[in-house]
């Protein structure tokens, strides 16, 4: 399986990661090579057998509902790029 | 030609947890921004996730509820997009194997008529931050104290058919969270949000494209953007156009439903299996645990005042509106024995309720308890006091002027059944008043009530009205 340009500008936006023009055609090849391995796969037989949810052999554990956290908001945002008035900021969305 | 319309609901159910879904950070409403955002909320990089164990029983408690298949397994997603209210870059939800699976819940119409709603599931999810706009022009302010919040996102199969089969369901719903104590069901707050898919289609054919409509904090609105976006859909079709698969917004004020203007590749979430959460098994253990618990379900409950205290469908509707009216109202008819749970369902939704909406207060900050009222009721199943001399002792005690025996006794309310003084009353009424008597014995027997009037007033409405009438009647007569 092949991925074209168009796709790969796609997906690029879908992730939020920048493509250059002259390295699409390389991702392109990267990504055709990841499917093909999974076309690879499909050849196996999976009747019957779960999908795995985890590559661990475990199940999930608890927490108790208790409140255990503290106001950190001055720390975290002193590495944030900006806030004002103990709010996040971010370029303006449209809604 | 006739038109059918589809529409199914998504609700998201704020769960009633102290802390987030997967962290300790506290859940509680309104306070100050990102105070309650802990590394994990603002998903900081390596931070891990840590399940709330109380989600898995609130979960359950609906699943059975619903009469739902249970997931015993149940696995957590990541379902992908960017947006600045939810910083990891993913929502982590529940998609292949939801904690509750296919469920049923049954409605009923104003008509009367019963219909059975598909539940297709409900997952559990984490909530985003909110943007906020204004603080600094050109830019948007993110609070991330929602942000993790537990919801369970209730999924119906689209099998309602008009507007207000929809809102009879998400009525419903919100009471059975509610009755349950999973949810608060406060609306204005967004721990109970319900979006809409509509879509219409001429009989027989296949289901038409459909429209969503998000957040509407009202079930009236409700209905009326439903029946909005309905008419739009069948104009855009009856005058050769396409309806478009897009997420639409309700503005009350003008009374239309219009484009959000997603782009819609957004659509495209990528869901794949969470790798920092493992499966959540749930044992027969944790169902049973849950089971033992269960609250009495309203519609059980209804069905039960109808029958042991023969009350009307329509009380026993109204009392079990909610939890706390109905717990409050079945402590009245314990503490007086049961001995006339139909004149307790009279105070409760009539007195007591007027009471509470004229004060804007709930049962729970009410200044007459379910003790007091029960006290009151006492005393006039006893015959201490009429039903007409009890509204004034419910209102002092609603002023805080004490019990109903200290109020009855520090005014001097006791009902009068001493037949000497009745009989004296009757006597100096009859003597009072001649003409009266003459027309009552020429036959004008209307003349019983204005006597009764008279001698309820000069005993100050005190006087056992049952025996006033038999006296007077023996006198009359004589």
């Amino acid at each position: 399986m092949s991925l074209g340009k168009t796709e790969v500008e796609y997906i690029s936006r879908l992730a939020q990661i920048e493509v250059r023009e002259d390295d699409v055609d390389g991702v392109a090849a990267k990504l055709s090579n990841i499917l093909d391995l999974f076309t690879q796969m499909e050849a196996a037989d999976t009747q019957g057998i779960e999908p795995m949810a985890h590559p661990l052999d475990a199940v999930q554990r608890f927490r108790a509902d208790v409140v255990t956290e503290v106001d950190q908001h001055e720390k975290l945002q002193a590495i944030a790029p900006s806030a004002a008035q103990a709010h996040y900021l971010v370029p303006q969305v449209i809604e | 030609m006739s038109w059918e319309v589809v529409i199914g609901l998504e609700i998201h159910a704020q769960l009633t947890t102290k802390s987030k879904i997967f962290s300790g950070a506290s859940t509680e409403y309104g306070a100050a921004p990102n105070s309650q955002a802990c590394p994990i909320d603002a998903g900081m990089p390596g931070m891990l996730p840590v399940l709330n164990h109380a989600v898995l029983g609130k979960s359950i408690m609906l699943g059975l509820a619903l009469d739902a298949e249970l997931g015993m397994r149940s696995v957590f997603d990541r379902k992908n997009y960017f947006y600045p209210d939810s910083p990891k870059g993913y929502q982590t939800t529940q998609m292949d194997f939801p904690i509750v699976g296919q469920g049923k819940l049954e409605i009923e119409l104003e008509d009367g008529t019963k219909k059975v709603i598909g539940v297709t599931r409900a997952h559990l999810e984490e909530d985003a931050g909110k943007s906020v706009h204004g603080i600094v022009p050109g830019q948007t302010g993110i609070d991330l104290n929602r942000s993790g919040t537990a919801l369970l996102e209730i999924v119906s199969d689209p099998d309602m058919s008009s507007a207000k089969e929809a809102v009879a369901y998400a009525k419903k719903m919100h009471e059975l969270v509610q009755y349950l104590g999973i949810c608060d069901g406060n609306m204005q707050e967004g721990s109970f949000r319900v979006d809409s898919n509509v879509s219409v289609r001429r009989p027989g054919e296949p289901l038409g494209t459909r429209a969503e409509l998000k957040n509407i904090n009202s079930f009236k609105f409700i209905e009326k953007a439903i029946e909005i976006e309905i008419e739009r859909q069948i104009e855009v079709i009856e005058s050769g156009g396409k309806v478009v698969q897009e997420t639409r917004l309700y503005d009350s004020e003008k009374d239309i439903t219009r484009s959000m203007r997603t782009k819609e590749e957004a659509n495209d979430y990528r869901y794949f299996p969470c790798p920092d959460l493992l499966p959540v098994i749930i044992t027969e253990a944790d169902v049973e645990a849950v089971r033992v618990v269960m609250p009495e379900l309203p519609d059980a409950k209804r069905a039960r005042f109808v029958s042991d205290f023969n009350l009307s469908d329509y009380d026993a509707a109204v009392l079990t509106g909610s939890r706390a009216m109905a717990e409050f109202f079945e402590k009245v008819v314990a503490l007086t024995d049961a001995k006339d749970p139909k004149m307790c369902a009279n105070w409760a939704t009539s007195g007591f309720s007027a009471a509470l909406n004229r004060d804007g207060l709930s049962i729970e900050n009410a200044p007459v308890s379910a003790d007091m009222l029960a006290g009151m009721i006492s005393r006039i199943i006893d015959n201490s006091i009429s039903g007409k001399i009890a509204k004034q002792v419910f209102d002092a005690m609603w002023q805080g002027e004490g019990s109903a025996d200290e109020i009855i006794e520090s005014k001097g309310l006791k009902q009068i059944t001493d037949t000497g003084a009745i009989e004296a009353l009757v006597d100096d009424v009859l003597a009072n008043n001649p003409d009266q008597v003459e027309a009552y014995k020429g036959g004008q027997e209307k003349m019983m009530g204005y006597f009764v009037g008279q001698i309820m007033k000069a005993s100050g409405g005190q006087a056992n009205p049952g025996q006033v009438n038999k006296l007077l009647t023996a006198k009359l007569k004589a």
